[in-house]
């Protein structure tokens, strides 16, 4: 009886065609997860081996000093080898600040009502519009800010003398980074738990109390980390930049949103389309490697720091 | 009886209004309606913009009709059309869903199935994270450094093999985060029933986990090509033609491939830099095309994008219940 059922080893290790194809599959999954390394690399690689020979060319040719140029008129000429980075530096910082005043309290406001006031039938309607809003592209922004927001609402209001300045770009940015904020910060605010507003308003706390003194500060690291997610996206906004921010390198370093400028963004733009691609100098070309690794550290400095802040909540809960 | 006498009769009668007698929480209401009024105004933007989109294109497709949609880019904005922007912009979409989808749905499964939680897979998870904090610009000029001018006998320079590439590359993030977050949603009995009857990890994978996670994975998928759709600022560095682009009639699809090419959102970008001077014959000028330019390519987008949240929330429901 029991010799026909001789049990051997062999039959225990599976089928072999199985098992070659279950570690192909397992190789083939590895090499595409592995492809994201390689892309940073080469992301890396592009941007600072070209800007090291931009950085190169200059010192041979105009010297390091045309980066900060200190001359009557500093200003971003690139055609000229004058690359004045406080120029562009100053009109993205200006931009990303007015585009945060709006986003951040309009973004907090929206996901403070939808994750604690709305009532689910409206969560449902109002939620997907934010979402849509999310999905315009920014190019439709910024046709909209060169044909609306400038003309009919800027320009009356602040008095602006043309209808691209960088007040126009940051608000148009502003706008396009609300669902941004709004949706990170009510997801913070949905990962706050229960048992903290029950605790608050068993306390006798009203509404807005339990909202402003206990969930609010209760999910402040993700609303920090909200912000810095929605500035690196406003800094590395380029469409809006590129058509509503008057695009003037010649307004040297400005301080005043009213103004024309010219955002790292926008400079860059500038340098890939049109006649700067070509004809001038190539070191004009390359500048905008330089400016695109400038670009990419500031986004990628707020991003890990932003990346650090949300994990610091989720030890807390 | 010493503490009722301390007591003065103002504060009893306070205690007692402030406990018997509804009082309106004005600050409260006022504090819900700021909250309510930023969250409409964010909305209302959304409203006059497309308020004001479509009724500068009703009159273009009034007075042209199908020849905006089936003309080439031109000079004059009587013949001016969208049809190169739209054919350039398919094209690119069919690179993401070729290349971008099977990457990002398999780097996805690897993530969660597959690795073990050590350095080497926490540090892809970190870098996936922040490639998809890097700006699109930046894609850009990876497109055009490696893609561009590196691997031009592949893809012909400044081509839509380059942009379809970049722009694959750029969504590839959005694609692997939405994947594994579906993936990670799976619950784990339906994995151990497939070990249990002896099934390796990629048939449970193929046969359980996939088919179970595929409406999440699908809403990323579409998310990520309406992404792909409206990004403009790669294709500028990449060198899409603004301006007017020769199609020579009887080009076989892969010289169209590899030659000039223009897209959707390029086009927008290109008549918004136009002289606002109205046609002779029709009287419609680059702003009026454009927004009719607009009109098209948020009816691409959004139809994705609103397809994609529909079928999203569709199964959160039935998951639910």
């Amino acid at each position: 009886m029991s010799s026909t059922a001789t049990l051997l080893v062999s039959d225990l290790r599976g089928n072999p065609r199985r098992m070659r194809k279950e570690r192909f599959m397992r190789l083939m999954l590895f090499i595409a997860a592995a492809f994201s390394i390689v892309i940073s690399a080469l992301i890396v690689w592009t941007l600072f081996t070209e800007a090291w020979t931009f950085l190169s060319g200059l010192i041979d040719d105009a010297g390091i000093g045309a980066l900060i140029d200190g001359g009557k008129a500093p200003g971003w000429y690139p055609r000229n080898n004058r690359f004045d980075i406080p120029t562009i530096v100053s009109g993205t910082l200006i931009v990303s600040m007015v585009s945060i005043v709006v986003a951040a309290p309009l973004g907090l406001g929206a996901a403070v009502y939808l994750s604690e006031y709305a009532s689910p039938r409206a969560r449902r309607v109002l939620k997907p519009i934010l979402e849509v809003l999310a999905g315009v592209p920014s190019v439709v922004f910024g046709f909209f800010a060169l044909r609306v927001l400038g003309p009919d609402l800027i320009k009356p209001l602040f008095d602006t003398t043309q209808n691209t300045s960088l007040l126009v770009t940051g608000v148009a940015i502003g706008v396009l980074v609300t669902p941004l904020m709004a949706s990170i910060s009510e997801d913070a605010l949905r990962s706050v738990p229960s048992s903290l507003r029950e605790a608050s308003t068993g306390l006798g706390a009203r509404k807005s109390t339990t909202v402003i003194k206990v969930v609010l500060p209760a999910a402040i690291s993700g609303i920090v980390a909200a912000l810095l997610i929605s500035i690196s996206r406003a800094i590395g906004e380029t469409m809006i930049a590129a058509l509503a921010s008057g695009r003037l390198g010649q307004s040297p370093r400005t301080t005043d949103p009213r103004d024309p400028g010219l955002p790292m963004t926008s400079a860059m733009a500038q340098l890939a389309v049109g006649s700067d691609q070509v004809v001038g100098s190539t070191l004009a070309f390359q500048s905008l490697f330089f400016v695109g690794a400038l670009l990419f550290l500031m986004t990628l400095a707020l991003n890990m720091i932003a990346g650090r802040v949300v994990r610091k909540i989720r030890n807390v809960y | 009886m010493a503490l009722t006498a301390s007591i003065s009769t103002s504060t009893t009668a306070s205690v007692r209004a402030g406990l018997t007698e509804s009082k309106r929480d004005v600050k409260g209401y006022v504090f819900a309606g700021a909250l309510l009024a930023c969250l409409l105004l964010a909305l209302f933007v959304l409203t006059v913009l497309m308020w004001d989109v479509i009724a500068s294109a009703i009159p273009v497709f009034d007075k042209r009709s199908t020849g905006f949609l089936v003309n080439d880019l031109a000079s004059s904005p009587d013949k001016a059309g969208v049809s190169q922007g739209i054919w350039g912009s398919l094209m690119i979409a069919a690179f993401v869903v070729v290349l971008a989808f099977p990457v990002g749905i398999f780097a996805g499964v690897y993530l969660e199935e597959y690795a073990k939680s050590n350095r080497l897979t926490r540090f892809i998870e970190l870098n996936i994270r922040n490639l998809a904090g890097v700006p699109s610009v930046v894609y850009g000029i990876l497109g055009l450094v490696v893609f561009v001018q590196g691997l031009s006998w592949l893809t012909g320079g400044r081509s839509v093999i380059a942009a379809g590439i970049t722009l694959a590359i750029l969504v590839l993030p959005i694609i692997i985060i939405t994947t594994s977050e579906a993936v990670r949603a799976v619950p784990s009995g339906l994995r151990e029933a497939g070990f249990g009857v002896g099934a390796t990890q990629w048939e449970v994978t193929r046969d359980h986990v996939l088919p179970y996670a595929a409406p999440g994975i699908l809403t990323g998928t579409m998310l990520a090509v309406a992404r792909a759709l409206g990004e403009a600022a790669p294709l500028l560095l990449i060198g899409a033609i603004t301006g007017r682009l020769a199609s020579l009639p009887g080009e076989s699809i892969v010289e169209q491939l590899k030659g000039k090419f223009t897209a959707m959102p390029i086009v927008i970008y290109g008549w918004a830099n136009e002289v606002n001077k109205p046609g002779k014959r029709t009287g419609l000028t680059f702003e009026d095309l454009n927004a009719a330019a607009i009109v098209v390519l948020l009816a691409m987008v959004l139809l994705l994008n609103g397809a994609a949240i529909l079928l999203r929330n569709r199964f959160e429901k039935r998951r639910q219940g």
